[in-house]
């Protein structure tokens, strides 16, 4: 099966933190307030962070096998 | 993540008051100077950007607006709003204006001008705002000065953030917000 995951463009992410408040994992937060990062073992990828992001900066992918 | 509300969730009636509060008195409108000074001492010395992550009022009125009340049309912020020479040259005009006001309050400071009761909404468009202004008895009168150019400067951003907010995403304010783009410039930069 292939797992999917949210993948932030760090350099356009404003770190505004929109997303960490609306992803039902916790797998996403703002890494001291330069960009937003995903753990990847809790993201499912529902993409519900992509869809909240102002800066369109999150794309869900489909996770590197591992 | 979804749990249950703090405090820093209610943040937003403190930014609605604030605005609300400028019509009765615009003295008032000194308050603002700590959503100022605030968000840069967290970046500085907590090396965050905490206050636009947790207790920045604005974003959550505009969250509130846009999602709770549906008022955003939730599309894509255009990509150029998020570019470079977009959030710094916004920073930068936004500075030069701040820097303006200052002058225009040390003008009436120093007894060149007199006190303009009115408020400027987008630079442009002065609005009469003398129904908020009582006179300071005991204060000289370039605080009154200040008050009308700081309300001035936070809700011509206001009006700004509420049209992106209709616009494309509820928080697109965020992306060009100068507060915004000068805290993580402060946090980028620090190790
Ligand atoms: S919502 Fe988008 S711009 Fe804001 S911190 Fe998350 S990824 Fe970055
Ligand atoms: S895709 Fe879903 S689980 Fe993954 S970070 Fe975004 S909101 Fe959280
Ligand atoms: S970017 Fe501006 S409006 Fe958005 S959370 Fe930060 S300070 Fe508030």
């Amino acid at each position: 099966m292939t797992k999917k995951n949210a993948v932030v463009d760090k350099e356009f992410c404003v770190a505004c933190g929109a997303c960490t408040k609306v992803c039902p994992k916790n797998a996403i937060s703002v890494f001291c307030g330069k960009y937003a990062v995903t753990a990847e073992n809790l993201c499912i990828g529902c993409g519900i962070c992509e869809k909240i992001c102002p800066a369109g900066v999150i794309d869900i992918m489909e996770a590197r096998t591992l | 993540m979804k749990t249950k509300k703090k405090w820093n969730d209610w943040l937003w009636i403190w930014s609605a008051l604030y605005l609300s509060l400028g019509f009765f008195n615009i003295m008032f409108a000194w308050l603002g100077l700590i959503c100022f000074i605030t968000p840069l001492l967290v970046a500085i010395f907590g090396k965050s950007k905490a206050y636009c992550n947790s207790y920045c009022g604005r974003s959550q009125l505009f969250n509130l607006l846009g999602n709770k009340l549906h008022l955003s049309r939730n599309k894509p912020t255009p990509k150029w709003v998020r570019s470079k020479w977009w959030r710094y040259g916004f920073l930068t005009f936004f500075m030069t204006m701040f820097l303006n006001m200052l002058y225009v309050t040390f003008l009436v400071f120093n007894g060149t001008n007199g006190l303009k009761q009115a408020v400027k909404l987008l630079w442009t468009f002065k609005l009469p705002w003398q129904f908020a202004y009582h006179g300071t008895p005991f204060i000289a009168e370039w605080t009154a000065q200040f008050a009308f150019g700081f309300y001035s400067i936070m809700l011509t951003s206001t009006v700004l953030g509420i049209i992106t907010m209709i616009l494309f995403k509820p928080r697109s304010w965020c992306v060009y917000c100068p507060m915004g783009t000068m805290t993580q410039t402060i946090c980028r930069i620090q190790k």
